[in-house]
């Protein structure tokens, strides 16, 4: 069920451990693996509703497992699109697949240029060594 | 790991909610050496606890355990306790970690002429083997529940308590605190699955267990936290009085188990609302249950609207969330 400790080449990371996978003008937004090891198996996802705007570097929904509850910060601006529902009805798909079947929103991006800001995989490899 | 009550406690080993499944069908061990226990001998023993205990002390014979309450003057409870009566004049109190030094200067000062109390926590290792299979992996045979007997365990002295927290079938083995890891490894090597505090929590919490500094404490009656079955109301001890007209007269608020109607986990110290009245009760407990999927908890609501049924709302983070009274336990074995 829990999934090996990975981070993909491909994706944009946030320090506070969040990831993007751009696509044109649209972004997919998850947790990466850091992320769901430190929370333990997720039992809840409070996402934000479709056509919210979120803002860089704020709240834009929850997560929870047993013992804690954990903020979603979002690394880009924007408009959700979409929801991942399959991990409303089955949190865990997060533990399992954080950067596949775990993704959490789709959203617009509201400014492409932000995502200069974020980190790549060596850079966020460094936030990692000193976490 | 965290610190709790001056220990470093593991919250869990490999995981919350395989640790619950694995007490829930088969069988998991937790560490709980942080109790404490208190021994209290002497020929007005008796006296000394059935006066400072809510339950009737002379119901128990030696080899028998019971549950009981620290109860103050105005009928709060101090500390939920289980009292095992070792002989004709000797008790052990097995109290609650954060409570021990409480508890201990409690009976101090009310000590009588004839009775000795001592803290013989650090003694003592406890740990509590839980779950349906938890007797056959120990190679136990079927006890009365509230019941003890000292006896070999893979070649340690224990005494082997019928008493629990998980709603499981189980027991709790008391050991000599240099004997506890010889103890632990040979439960584990029996294929117990080792748990931590947060299955602990869990596994009460779907079971009504209420969890003294949460759900019971000095503020709340012991009327209004339900536990009048463990308040022998004919016997004299500190509070009683109150108890009786609180017994007669009912609480205003009453603890309550429920579980949500929408996807959302309860947290301790949420507000509740009762019928569109903002306010008026609390959240003592809450998380998420393991075994039915859903968010579960136990809190004070006004008596009025303690009846199964009742629709709730809680306050999570801002957002309301409807949650449904229900009857305890919230888990039941045949689900």
């Amino acid at each position: 069920m829990a999934s090996s400790e990975s981070y993909p080449d491909d994706l944009l990371y946030h320090p506070e451990h969040d990831w993007a996978r751009i696509e044109g003008d649209e972004a997919v937004l998850g947790v990466t693996w850091y992320a769901q090891d430190a929370l333990g198996e997720l039992v809840h996802y409070e996402p934000p509703d479709v056509g919210a705007t979120i803002g860089k570097n704020s709240s834009y929904g929850e997560v929870e497992s047993v013992k804690a509850v954990s903020d979603l910060v979002s690394p880009l601006s924007g408009e959700v699109l979409e929801v991942n529902q399959k991990v409303v009805d089955a949190p865990e798909t997060v533990n399992e697949d954080p950067y596949g079947d775990g993704w959490l929103i789709r959203i617009r991006l509201a400014n492409p240029d932000e995502q200069t800001q974020l980190l790549d995989l060596e850079a966020y490899r460094k936030v990692l060594e000193e976490a | 790991m965290v610190p709790f009550a001056g220990w470093e406690m593991p919250v869990q080993y490999e995981g919350v909610i395989q640790e619950h499944r694995a007490v829930r069908g088969d069988a998991g061990v937790f560490d709980v050496s942080h109790m404490g226990e208190l021994e209290v001998e002497g020929p007005t023993a008796r006296e000394l606890l059935q006066t400072t205990l809510s339950n009737d002390v002379d119901r128990l014979q030696p080899g028998q355990a019971q549950y009981s309450l620290i109860t103050n003057d105005a009928g709060g409870i101090v500390d939920d306790v289980i009292v095992y009566r070792l002989d004709e004049h000797r008790y052990f109190v097995v109290v609650n970690a954060s409570n021990r030094e409480t508890d201990f200067a409690w009976f101090k000062e009310r000590e009588l002429r004839g009775s000795d109390v001592r803290d013989v926590s650090d003694q003592y290792a406890l740990l509590a083997v839980q779950g349906p299979r938890a007797l056959e992996r120990l190679d136990l045979a079927k006890g009365t529940p509230f019941t003890f007997e000292l006896a070999e365990f893979d070649g340690v002295e224990v005494m082997i308590n019928r008493t629990g927290y998980t709603g499981e079938e189980g027991v709790e083995l008391a050991c000599m605190e240099e004997d506890a890891v010889r103890v632990w490894d040979a439960i584990l090597a029996r294929g117990v699955t080792p748990c931590g505090l947060g299955a602990r929590d869990t596994l009460r919490l779907e079971v009504c267990y209420p969890l003294h500094g949460n759900d019971i404490g000095p503020d709340r009656d012991a009327v209004s936290s339900g536990l009048t079955w463990a308040c022998a109301l004919d016997t004299e001890f500190t509070g009683v009085a109150r108890l009786r007209e609180l017994k007669e007269r009912g609480p205003d608020q009453k603890l309550v188990p429920f579980v949500m109607s929408e996807k959302a986990i309860p947290r301790q110290h949420m507000r509740i609302s009762v019928s569109e009245q903002p306010g008026g009760g609390e959240v003592t407990s809450g998380s998420h249950s393991p075994m039915l999927d859903v968010g579960i908890g136990m809190g004070y609501v006004p008596a009025e609207s303690a009846k199964s049924g009742t629709e709730l709302v809680i306050d999570v983070r801002g957002r309301s969330k409807r949650a449904e009274v229900v009857k305890k336990p919230i888990y039941h074995k045949e689900q």
